[in-house]
């Protein structure tokens, strides 16, 4: 266990070190700081002055040594735009986005178990036909057009009229299909609870919690299908193994084997894609704060790079480098630790 | 290869007959997918000529047409069967080239993908040892990432270096480039998988053993035994490249607005939803996500009739 775990821990720095050099070589390269701190007016000797005094003439490894301690500190620089350090404007988006992935992971989670059981248990009843061609159209639309539908229906509003008003399935029809509209689809709103330091939470009003609706489902839209499909297909599999054909033998009730037997192990490699797949929401945090105004990293990173902010893209890029990596140590330290099976000191699964 | 023999049948006949076809005619499913894929195809080859109007020519757009709704809505105009966007051109006209634009950077961007992936995966499975440990080791952080994570950084840090103006004008190249270095690990892995398989088989050994150069072994003799399971990612792929492209292109790191893909034209719509334009933005969308979806079931269907050993997890 020891080496596995010292194993993880030396790959997981490596990475962390890639990634920094990658930031640190973007940092240097894109931008000039002489001119974005002094602008246009001043002399170029005295701009080589500040150059000198700054040590931007330094080697390369002697400026990445100087940046890697910085950050090691927590310090990394200031944003051109915001004119703070980077790691405060991180730090007051980062409940906006962790809010959303927690309220995504909570629909995926409550949705894609029962779905996924469900659908391995009975594969060929027309319900669970119904929910794998649902979940293969769900893979097939982008997160962002699920996220404009969304507002196209529950924040506009449709009015659908093409069928004859007058009888009365036409209107009956037209009712159903039409959507009110109304939800709130920009932002976070104003009923925010403040819960310590930069946090302030959606999670605990009522108008809060509407505000979080439409991204959220947006945002687990992706994710849902693919989960169903992992689990169904993960389940279909355990179920078909000997231990299950043996439980069944011995007459322990079907709700115990499937729920209690065969979830247990469904669930390994499903911990495993889920990690994966937080670095993949990560990603679609993005498109869905941009869709939807929310004040998050996502959006803030998107602004930074309009802005050519490169600090703040920098330190965007570390800290999301930093959760990828922390997350994929962590599952596969929990792996490791559910799964007796696996082997801890080969190579690691 | 090129003789035909009256004991061998021809190619065609042997293509004919084979399971492909056979399980093919006897899916309705497939049939409609490919159906519709070739619709799309041939709609976007054929823009130039089906399209009543050329959106990149400014002297054919007249802003007074903007926003006009499609045909079945009151105050449609016929001259412009799907309606018109902000700028007053042509809806139907727009989505044929802009699905034009989509499939070559979907294609190109799976062609290069494939280029990197499968040289990758035939290295790394073939050679073995300290390249495998450190090639895979790359592809495996490089999908811890996420390809969407990575292609969104790499077309910022592009769009950083080269500046907005030349983004846009090579936008199509840059795209294909991002997709194709996003993405190349899916290939990578599958290769190397099924090249582990293929390297103990006697007829390597046979090859080796006849002093073959390790080259030519891996191109001519392993590799097209590794074809099927190629095949088979490489539709699901292209469906992923597309939709990489349009959340790029959505989130203004793609194609710009005067050479507009399907993933544009939705961004330029969505700032008309609230004024009750959806058609701007929905209709794009959802050939977007028709094209997506045949193109994702014609995936699933050629991997249950091919059923290569894809490489799990």
């Amino acid at each position: 266990m020891i080496a596995f775990l010292i194993k993880r821990l030396m790959h997981a720095f490596v990475v962390m070190f890639v990634i920094s050099v990658i930031s640190f070589a973007i940092q240097s390269n894109l931008g000039d700081p002489i001119q974005q701190m002094v602008g246009q007016s001043v002399p170029e000797s005295q701009r080589a002055e500040l150059r000198e005094e700054l040590g931007l003439n330094d080697s390369f490894l002697v400026q990445y040594g100087r940046f890697a301690t910085n950050a090691l500190q927590g310090d990394f620089g200031y944003s051109y735009f915001f004119n703070e350090p980077t790691t405060e404007v991180i730090q007051r988006h980062l409940p906006a986005t962790l809010e959303l992935v927690i309220a995504a992971t909570l629909i995926i989670v409550v949705f894609s178990v029962p779905i996924g059981v469900y659908c391995a248990i009975r594969p060929r009843s027309a319900l669970s036909r119904f929910f794998m061609s649902v979940s293969i159209i769900g893979i097939s639309i982008p997160v962002f057009l699920t996220a404009i539908m969304l507002i196209q229906l529950f924040a506009i509003g449709v009015d659908f009229s093409p069928f004859p008003a007058e009888t009365g399935w036409g209107q009956w029809l037209n009712g159903l299909l039409s959507t009110e509209g109304g939800m709130p689809s920009y932002g976070r709103g104003n009923d925010l609870t403040h819960l310590f330091g930069t946090w302030d939470s959606n999670f605990f009003s009522l108008d809060g919690l509407t505000y979080l609706v439409l991204p959220a489902v947006s945002l687990a839209s992706i994710m849902l299908p693919l989960f169903i499909r992992l689990i169904r297909a993960e389940m279909l599999e355990v179920l078909q193994s000997e231990y299950v054909k043996f439980a069944t033998a011995k007459g322990i009730s079907l709700k115990r084997i499937y729920f209690v037997h065969a979830l247990k192990n469904t669930m390994l490699p499903v911990i495993t894609v889920g990690g994966v797949q937080l670095g993949t929401m990560v990603a679609y945090t993005i498109l869905t704060e941009t869709v939807f105004q929310w004040p998050g990293m996502g959006l803030m990173f998107l602004e930074a790079i309009q802005r050519s902010d490169i600090p703040l893209i920098v330190t965007y890029l570390m800290i999301v480098g930093l959760i990828f990596v922390v997350t994929n140590t962590l599952v596969d330290l929990i792996y490791g630790l559910v799964n007796p099976t696996v082997k801890l000191t080969g190579k690691p699964a | 290869m090129t003789t035909t023999t009256a004991t061998t049948p021809s190619r065609w006949k042997r293509f004919r007959n084979s399971y492909l076809v056979y399980s093919f005619k006897r899916d309705w499913i497939a049939q409609f997918c490919l159906a519709i894929f070739l619709c799309i195809l041939l709609g976007a080859v054929c823009a130039p000529w089906l399209a009543p109007m050329d959106p990149y020519d400014l002297t054919q757009i007249n802003i007074l047409n903007s926003e006009l709704p499609p045909i079945w809505i009151d105050g449609a105009d016929a001259l412009f069967p799907l309606g018109t966007d902000a700028q007053g051109r042509d809806l139907l006209s727009t989505i044929l080239y802009g699905a034009r634009v989509s499939l070559i950077i979907g294609f190109g961007a799976v062609m290069l993908q494939a280029l990197i992936g499968v040289t990758v995966g035939l290295l790394a499975g073939y050679l073995g040892g300290r390249i495998d440990a450190f090639l895979m080791r790359l592809a495996d952080i490089q999908l811890s990432f996420s390809t969407l994570m990575v292609a969104i950084i790499v077309g910022a840090l592009f769009k950083a270096v080269f500046g907005g103006a030349v983004y846009s004008d090579y936008a199509v190249w840059l795209l294909v480039l991002i997709i194709g270095l996003a993405e190349w690990p899916q290939y990578a892995r599958t290769v190397r998988a099924s090249v582990l398989a293929e390297r103990s088989k006697e007829y390597v050994d046979a090859a080796r053993v006849m002093g073959y150069r390790d080259r030519r072994i891996m191109f001519r003799h392993i590799l097209p035994n590794t074809l099927s399971p190629i095949f088979v990612i490489s539709t699901v792929q292209i469906a992923n490249a597309i939709i990489s492209e349009a959340a790029l292109s959505f989130l203004g790191l793609g194609m710009p607005e005067t050479q507009p893909s399907l993933g544009s034209l939705i961004k330029s719509g969505f700032d008309y939803l609230q004024s009750g334009s959806w058609w701007i933005t929905l209709i794009p969308g959802a050939v977007l996500v028709v094209l997506v979806l045949v193109v994702n079931l014609l995936g699933d269907w050629l991997r249950d009739v091919m059923n290569p050993r894809l490489y799990k997890g």
